[in-house]
């Protein structure tokens, strides 16, 4: 039955995440906007928290990239559920509603951890629970053609050896490991790209540079030179077959679960911004009346309110997304939308709050001018605006990426 | 009066600042007159044009109403029906009821078969076939609305199942979906807001073998139009009221033997009229427009209309529900134009070569579909929102106006891209991109005519 409201069931979760939002991520917004590349120490606390509620949740509650999972099967078959990838995309805009740059400094809550719990095998499940897990595709000759790297894996006895470069690795300096990618034979393409975890502190895993960024500066951002970096054979997460057949399956897989998490940190923070301006438009003796005429409602009010039906749009996009993934449809199709309306509506939404509002909007006095730096990421990183396009395309034309480069 | 900070009118060209007339735009006018002139007519200049009455002038067609039946109440009624607001669902769920899917199966079918073949003739004719206004009468469209007790076939509110009905018909044809909606949009308003007389008297017509055309008349032909405060007005009198006013967007209005009027009651505000169309004082004009010509749009002209205590519908806050579940059926219709939009396109990109390739292979073009897709899917969610919210008897005032703004903003680039996408030839009739280009327009304009 048709019904696009969060469940009650999920609503003491989701409000327990607009609290510690509210407590800890927003009294922090500013300080870590300011002190870019330090670490906030405040997060220990709640990561503490948020790993208490995963394990009394049965992995319901989750906050983070940490809790992106595999499809799950229905108990029965017609049976609906809302399970772990609805609630993670709640907490998620909870969160970045709060902050989206603290978000992604969480402990054990990196996008390597949604790599991690897409695609690794029992045993590697086992072996990385708890373990803060960065990812590292980008490189810096190969950005959205991810098929292309050149970070080289060979087998060499019961170990890989990995060379090459990565950049635009979030969490890098402060995770306990990298999901890096890389190929197994550069001749046999995307099927030969796998993924590994590299444990900090390998040796020639070494660490070049932090990011000096427009926004989200309270994560941290890090380059990476891997030279002859020995990883455990068991350290590959999922098949070390090269499937041509298959191609980049596997390692895509990750991205239908993280897309609609970067999707939801999109959400999250337009929403922050909606809630300002409406906050300070409403002090400026403006009322929202969503009944009145289009025609002569003041220009700020209209404006407002188409915003705010991007922003609608955007967030059941992303829900769509999550309840897919948790009544096992694949959900590849709608994760690329939910990602392209997300990333692009939360910069269109955060730049004309600034807008709205004036110098006041622009300065440093209020969060909306942090909002809008911080936004244009998400209509970059797991996949820019026009990768998710060209997805899309691909899909409704069914056409092949050579056809429809 | 001149000013050196404020733009007046004056020679420079923009919009609202014509140049003065001089002898050059005399001389052009006095050619226009000589084209329009019987003169050139007399030579065989000009080709001869025909027009159907229906599509002449507003003022070369103007009738009174239909006669209407004798509306009688078969059974007094003291209590009004009503139907109750769903149960709504303790889960997040998208996926429609066995009976939702039911329904939006066999109405597809309806506008593949009947409505999407004849779509171009009922644009021409701006009147749907009689033969398809009966096989949608035969699927019982209008029963689901009306509780069983009077007659119909529902148990519950179904704001939902509704969206999904204008959804697949305007799939086929959103004027003829407009016009196969339009008596329901009035059994509905009977139904929510009736009482127990005029549901009694009105209502079992709308559920037998022969449903009246009726229309609901909420739109007026001005700028800066508010549905909330129409120029329509209402006077109270000795037993009754006294209307005045021009009411558009009327479909089906010159077969129409009932309407649902909306007025503005003296100091109470807003409120809806039943008034049957043989009603002295109603005149019908007929108003072809931009697009949903299919639905056979016209003007209720009212001129000191006379009715009874018993015309009054519902309150204003009925009224102004009434507006919010209007916008939303025309929201249920934008999508399935939409869709149409989307399911054309595709194989037309795809098969259509230009520089060697077929024009889908190009991310010009490729994008353009990708938007639709995903606006369209967006503008869905929204509008499946509000309808479910209706349903379930939750305020909806919010998630109406925002899926209003994505089916009008995004529903009519869709509609302006499904156009652009064909080029030239998705400018001219072979192809019915033009026709959806029109009917979108129709999207954040329109008030009444449809409700869910």
């Amino acid at each position: 039955m048709i019904n696009l409201e969060v469940p009650r069931k999920l609503r003491l979760m989701v409000d327990q995440a607009h609290r510690a939002a509210a407590e800890v991520f927003r009294p922090n917004s500013r300080k870590y906007d300011r002190a870019e590349h330090t670490y906030p120490v405040e997060l220990d606390m709640l990561a503490a928290l948020v790993d208490g509620l995963n394990a009394a949740g049965e992995g319901n509650a989750s906050a983070g990239a940490g809790g992106a999972s595999r499809r799950s099967r229905p108990k029965r078959s017609g049976e609906v559920r809302n399970g772990a990838n609805l609630n993670t995309v709640l907490a998620t805009i909870e969160l970045c509603w709060g902050d989206v740059g603290l978000l992604l400094s969480m402990p054990r809550q990196g996008l390597g951890n949604a790599a991690i719990a897409s695609v690794a095998n029992e045993e590697q499940l086992a072996r990385f629970t708890g373990r803060w897990a960065a990812m590292a595709i980008t490189e810096p000759d190969t950005g959205s053609d991810s098929a292309n790297i050149r970070t080289t894996a060979v087998l060499d006895g019961d170990e890989y050896v990995l060379n090459g470069e990565k950049i635009f690795v979030t969490a890098g300096e402060r995770a306990d490991c990298v999901v890096v990618w890389a190929t197994l034979d550069r001749t046999k393409g995307r099927a030969a790209i796998k993924s590994f975890v590299v444990e900090k502190g390998t040796p020639g895993f070494e660490l070049v540079r932090l990011e000096h960024k427009l926004g989200i500066r309270s994560s941290d951002t890090a380059q990476f030179r891997l030279d002859n970096v020995r990883v455990p054979k068991a350290n590959l997460l999922g098949s070390p077959d090269i499937d041509v057949s298959r191609g980049f399956a596997g390692v895509m897989r990750t991205f239908d679960n993280t897309r609609p998490l970067v999707a939801a940190m999109a959400v999250g923070v337009a929403k922050a911004a909606l809630e300002e301006t409406r906050r300070l438009l409403t002090e400026a003796g403006l009322t929202i009346d969503y009944d009145g005429p289009a025609g002569t409602r003041p220009a700020a009010v209209d404006r407002y309110l188409r915003l705010e039906a991007d922003w609608e749009a955007a967030y059941l996009l992303t829900l769509q997304a999550a309840w897919m993934a948790d009544n096992g449809k694949p959900n590849s199709l709608q994760a690329s939308y939910a990602k392209a309306k997300a990333g692009r509506s939360a910069t269109t939404i955060t730049l004309g709050c600034v807008e709205l509002t004036g110098t006041l909007g622009y300065s440093e006095e209020t969060l909306l001018e942090k909002w809008a730096r911080d936004a244009k990421i998400l209509d970059i990183f797991e996949g820019t605006q026009q990768i998710q396009q060209l997805i899309v395309a691909r899909r409704l034309l069914d056409k092949t990426s050579s056809e429809l480069k | 009066m001149s000013s050196r900070t404020t733009s007046g009118p004056g020679s420079n060209s923009a919009p609202g600042r014509e140049p003065r007339r001089d002898a050059m735009s005399l001389g052009i006018a006095a050619l226009n007159k000589l084209a329009g002139s019987t003169l050139i007519d007399r030579f065989g200049l000009r080709r001869p044009v025909e027009r159907t009455v229906y599509e002449a002038t507003r003022t070369g067609f103007r009738t009174i109403a239909a006669a209407s039946r004798t509306f009688l109440a078969v059974a007094r009624r003291s209590a009004p029906a009503r139907l109750p607001a769903s149960a709504g669902s303790n889960l997040f769920d998208l996926t429609p009821t066995d009976e939702q899917r039911m329904v939006q199966e066999t109405v597809r079918d309806l506008a593949a078969d009947q409505l999407r073949p004849v779509a171009a003739e009922a644009d021409a004719a701006c009147a749907t076939p009689e033969d398809v206004l009966d096989k949608a009468s035969e699927l019982g469209l209008t029963l689901i609305g009306v509780p069983e007790e009077l007659g119909g076939a529902g148990t519950e509110r179904s704001a939902v199942t509704n969206v999904l009905v204008a959804e697949a018909l305007a799939q086929g044809d959103m004027g003829q979906a407009v016009a196969i909606l339009a008596p329901s949009a009035v059994s509905t308003a009977l139904v929510l807001w009736g009482d127990g007389e005029q549901q009694a008297r009105y209502l079992p017509a709308f559920v037998g073998d022969n449903v009246p055309a009726a229309a609901l008349a909420l739109a007026e032909p001005r700028p800066l139009f508010d549905a909330l405060a129409p120029a329509t007005v209402a006077r109270r009198t000795a037993g009754g009221y006294v209307l005045d006013g021009v009411k558009s967007l009327v479909p089906r209005a010159a077969e129409a033997e009932l309407f649902v009027v909306g007025a503005q009651l003296e100091d109470a505000g807003p409120v809806l009229f039943v008034i049957e169309s043989s009603t002295a004082g109603l005149t019908i004009e007929a108003d072809p427009s931009m697009g949903v010509r299919a639905a056979g749009i016209g003007r209720l002209v009212l001129e000191r209309v006379t009715v009874p205590d018993t015309a009054l519908l519902g309150s204003t806050d009925d009224y102004r529900d009434c507006v919010r579940l209007s916008r939303l059926a025309w929201c249920g219709l934008a999508l399935g134009t939409a869709q149409a939009v989307l399911d054309y396109v595709i194989p037309y990109v795809n098969g259509r070569v230009a520089f060697g390739e077929p024009i889908s292979h190009r991310q010009a073009v490729a994008f353009k579909v990708a938007d639709i897709g995903i606006e369209l899917d967006g503008m869905r969610l929204a509008t499946y929102r509000a309808a479910s919210l209706a349903e379930q008897g939750k305020p909806f005032d919010r998630q109406v106006a925002l899926a209003r703004i994505l089916c009008a903003d995004k529903g009519m680039r869709i509609g302006s891209d499904g156009v652009q996408l064909l080029g030239g030839h998705g400018y001219v009739k072979e192809h019915p991109v033009e026709r959806w280009y029109r009917d979108m327009r129709a999207i954040g304009v329109a008030e009444g005519a449809v409700l869910v």
